[in-house]
């Protein structure tokens, strides 16, 4: 490629606002001795500027295109109409041809942080991670005036507020979400001395006060655990409790039926156990729940398995079983079934093969020569 | 007349007199599942699921074939035999009992699943009938008979069939070790020419036919011809009561393993064994009982789910064992294996700290599904 239009976004010598296009045009073999390596590619406000501009036609062409309204047309829709333009049979969702908003695609960036006569503006410029040591400040003002505030009240012999804030719904911000906010690359070590800031701002009795600034380093964690309704038994004619539950492993499917009063008999796809499992590793695990629980022969079970092979049928029934047994046991006893695993999905399947190899790991022998 | 009272040979004689009168005092008090009733006659259903003792030179008399393989190993490790009386065994005692010997003889099949105790339930009739003082002709395995031969000879007496020299011969001596008394005393009705110079004369005990088998190997198969042909001849007679007690009967109707030089394969009735113990299966004397036994186990060419008398003895098989008592095995009762379960803690078999409790048992009854052999095995490495 001999002639080339770049747009050199680094190292302006004018000010942040007037940046001029430079048109060079070079090589790409000169081009590659003299660019160094200088990091992810910057972009300029006007650039955005003018990508949000070219998104916005963009997208009221694509609602005419569709014949739908221009003025109501969301990002779904958007969406929507890509995928029906441009079928992909590609499995990453983000190899897909997309069409975002330009500050979702383009990644936020600083603006450059010194003036014209190359003086920076922050204070903290030299220190290297300017946002965080001035968060750190902050911060640390923060908890001065909260002391301030609290000899305030003491001197006034007044009670200080002791309203405990919920800690047990929260959580704080992660290193990658602290990172997001300030723009900056953080250590390990910078993080926990922050949180440790944030630790002690909040221990203090009224820090009731700064409780806005607090917020902004604290999220709401999700609800634990997505609450399980757990089926009640059902009674069948002779008045026999007994309850379903499902379970999966690998590409074995397995429906359970347990009934109480029982005498501990098993039966599988209209087999026994015996015939049907031969191996005991795989009768150790359809033992399991019912041993964890110490029910091991007060139930019956009657269950059909399909798919898979033998140990992947084995432990889809187990799962299945675990899952039917929940309706027969106290709310603690299902949290320590789930505490030792048996009410969870095994997630491994087996591993694709890689072009290149031999299989989903192994590769070719190696040979020297 | 033979002598009933006494059946067992010398041997064995003073060990059953030993035994009647050792009791239960003499040593710490076995716990209910054991009963010191060592005689399979006085075997009732109260005691049912409970272990009885055989004393080792009976076993070494009356069974030097015929135990399975992990239960020899088992009277080894524990010094002692101890075999559970289970309904099918007092099904039989009571079928037995009640026979009457001048009708022909009435076949009973033993059949069930794999490891349910088929072979055990055999012995113990087995056992029965020896003190009984029956004359007891049992093959361990028929199987072993239709596969594995190394050798296979002509037969001089008929030019269709192959003898095999090495079974027959183990199974002469095993017979003279359990039936020695016997050998002695029934003679033979006709003169039996073995080859050029040696011949069995009439009127001489069976005894030295068997002699001659073990002597010269060849005519070995021949010999064993002989004494069935023997026996059934003169068991109609009533001068001793005849037990043909076959383990894996559904080999002399299947399939062999065996290949002729010319690489055909052998069909059983070509073997000189098969065929002689096919007519004495057959159910044309009297004076005696047939028991027999169905298993999979050492079967060819048939699925290991297969257990119904249908299946593993094909149509021809069940064509000629047509009129029989099927006695069905099952897997323990709740009864039976809390005997057996007793019995391994009793002896230190179970020697992991939570065999001991209830959780363990549940779990070793689960795990084993009440199989016999299931536990057998599961309990050695405990």
């Amino acid at each position: 490629a001999v002639g080339r239009v770049l747009r050199l976004c680094c190292r302006w010598g004018a000010g942040p606002r007037a940046q001029t296009l430079r048109l060079i045009c070079t090589t790409t073999a000169v081009q590659r001795k003299n660019v160094g390596a200088s990091g992810p590619e910057k972009y300029t406000e006007a650039f955005i500027k003018k990508q949000i501009e070219e998104f916005n036609l963009g997208k009221r062409h694509l609602a005419n295109m569709m014949g739908e309204d221009p003025e109501t047309f969301t990002q779904e829709d958007i969406d929507r109409a890509i995928a029906y333009l441009f079928p992909s049979g590609l499995f990453d969702k983000q190899a897909r041809p997309m069409m975002k908003h330009p500050t979702e695609v383009f990644p936020e960036q600083r603006k450059i942080q010194w003036g014209e006569d190359g003086r920076p503006f922050h204070f903290l410029f030299y220190t290297g991670k300017q946002s965080y040591y001035s968060l750190m400040h902050e911060t640390y003002e923060k908890i001065l005036d909260v002391q301030k505030h609290q000899d305030q009240l003491i001197t006034q012999d007044l009670p200080l507020q002791k309203e405990k804030r919920n800690l047990a719904g929260s959580r704080w911000l992660t290193k990658i979400e602290l990172e997001e906010m300030l723009l900056e690359k953080l250590s390990d070590d910078d993080y926990s001395r922050f949180i440790q800031l944030l630790e002690k701002l909040v221990a203090l009795p009224c820090a009731d006060i700064e409780e806005n600034y607090i917020q902004k380093f604290s999220k709401e964690v999700p609800v634990q655990l997505q609450k399980v309704v757990i089926e009640p038994l059902q009674y069948d004619e002779q008045g026999v409790a007994f309850s379903t539950g499902e379970g999966k492993r690998k590409t074995a499917r397995a429906t359970a039926v347990v009934y109480d009063n029982g005498t501990g008999k098993i039966t599988v796809n209209g087999t026994d156990i015996l015939h049907y499992f031969p191996v005991l590793q795989d009768r150790e695990q359809l033992l399991f729940p019912f041993q964890f629980l110490g029910r091991i022969g007060k139930h019956d079970m009657v269950c059909t398995v399909s798919g898979g092979g033998r140990a992947a049928q084995a432990g889809a029934i187990r799962l299945a079983c675990a899952k039917a047994l929940r309706s027969f046991v106290t709310e603690k006893e299902v949290e320590f079934m789930r505490q030792a695993g048996l009410l969870t999905v095994d997630p491994r399947v087996k591993e694709r093969k890689k072009p290149g190899q031999e299989g989903p790991r192994r590769k070719f022998t190696w040979k020297k020569r | 007349q033979l002598d009933h009272g006494c059946a067992l040979h010398a041997a064995a004689r003073d060990g059953l007199s030993s035994v009647s009168t050792r009791d239960v005092p003499a040593e710490r008090p076995r716990a209910v599942f054991h009963t010191s009733e060592s005689d399979p006659a006085k075997h009732t259903e109260q005691h049912e699921g409970r272990l009885y003792n055989i004393p080792l030179e009976e076993v070494k008399a009356v069974f030097p074939h015929g135990l399975p393989y992990r239960f020899q190993q088992q009277i080894q490790t524990f010094n002692e035999a101890r075999v559970m009386v289970r309904r099918p065994a007092l099904e039989l005692f009571a079928y037995l009992k009640g026979s009457n010997l001048a009708h022909p003889a009435v076949r009973y099949v033993i059949y069930g699943e794999k490891g349910t105790g088929k072979t055990m339930t055999l012995c113990h009739v087995v056992h029965y009938c020896s003190r009984q003082g029956w004359l007891v002709l049992h093959i361990p395995d028929a199987h072993l008979w239709v596969k594995n031969c190394k050798e296979l000879l002509q037969s001089s007496y008929n030019k269709d069939r192959l003898d095999q020299p090495l079974q027959a011969s183990v199974w002469l001596k095993n017979f003279k070790t359990s039936n020695e008394h016997f050998l002695r005393e029934i003679k033979t009705q006709k003169k039996y020419t073995w080859g050029k110079r040696e011949s069995t004369e009439e009127g001489r005990p069976l005894g030295e036919v068997v002699d001659q088998g073990l002597a010269r190997v060849r005519s070995a198969s021949d010999a064993v011809g002989v004494v069935l042909r023997e026996l059934k001849q003169q068991s109609h007679r009533g001068s001793f009561r005849l037990l043909v007690a076959v383990d894996g009967v559904n080999a002399l109707w299947g399939q062999t393993t065996l290949r002729k030089e010319n690489k055909s394969p052998v069909s059983p009735e070509e073997l000189t064994l098969v065929h002689n113990l096919r007519k004495m299966v057959r159910n044309d004397w009297s004076g005696g009982a047939i028991v027999a036994t169905l298993s999979q186990t050492g079967s060819l060419f048939k699925p290991s789910s297969a257990y119904t008398p249908h299946e593993l003895l094909g149509k021809e098989g069940f064509d000629a064992l047509d009129p029989f008592v099927p006695i069905p095995v099952a897997n323990y009762s709740p009864r039976e294996f809390e005997s057996c379960y007793g019995y391994y803690l009793e002896r230190k078999w179970l020697q992991h700290e939570k065999a001991h409790t209830e959780d363990g048992k549940a779990e070793l009854q689960f795990l084993s599904g009440s199989n016999p052999r299931q536990l057998d095995r599961l309990a050695g490495p405990l």
